[in-house]
């Protein structure tokens, strides 16, 4: 299975509106990102809880449609 | 999941201090984010014990409904989960990692 590198912006993007995500594709296969994600909604989490946001943005499709994904979560700056 | 399987991965993570769910052994990785924490936990000295769960699918999918965490690694500091290779990586670059196992007393240098 695997997914274009747009189709996990919109995915992540409509899950965290907020969000400045940026995306890079580790392989070329369409199963192999890795994304940078800065958003409001990680104040106050660790990162456990912050990665978890990203996964559920995911849902069903994080270890089956698309295989791996490293997820790097930051707050915003200002 | 089934009840048995709940508590067969009840046990496994409170066998012992460190314990990793991966794919494949130790000496053998299956996978790279297994391998890297197998790597980072051999070169920090503390003594684990793993879970290979492509030898059980159902602890495979599982654990991941266990711990509401949809990857595999997952490695476990006393019955917590400590996270996944990303953030395993990113403790370990700013020395989290290694201060936690001191003050948890399961690292010797």
């Amino acid at each position: 299975m695997s997914m274009t590198k747009d189709e996990l912006f919109e995915i992540l993007a409509s899950g965290l509106p907020d969000a400045d995500i940026k995306i890079e594709d580790l392989a070329g296969d369409g199963d192999h990102y890795a994304a940078t994600i800065i958003s409001k909604e990680f104040i106050g989490l660790n990162r456990i809880q912050q990665h978890k946001l990203v996964y559920d943005a995911l849902g069903e499709k994080m270890g089956y449609t698309l295989h791996a994904l490293s997820i790097k979560t930051e707050l915003p700056k200002d | 999941m089934e009840e048995i399987t709940k508590e067969k991965i009840s046990e496994e993570i409170t066998s012992s201090n460190v314990h990793l769910f991966m794919k494949g052994t130790p000496l053998f990785p299956q996978c790279g984010f297994s391998s890297t924490v197998v790597q980072i936990l051999t070169y920090l000295e503390v003594a684990f014990t793993s879970t290979n769960v492509l030898e059980d699918e159902k602890i495979r999918e599982g654990i991941k409904e266990y711990s509401n965490w949809p990857t595999i690694p997952q490695l476990y500091i006393k019955g917590e989960l400590m996270g996944g290779c990303d953030i395993i990586k990113e403790m370990f670059e700013s020395g989290e990692l290694k201060k936690i196992f001191k003050e948890e007393d399961l690292i010797s240098n």
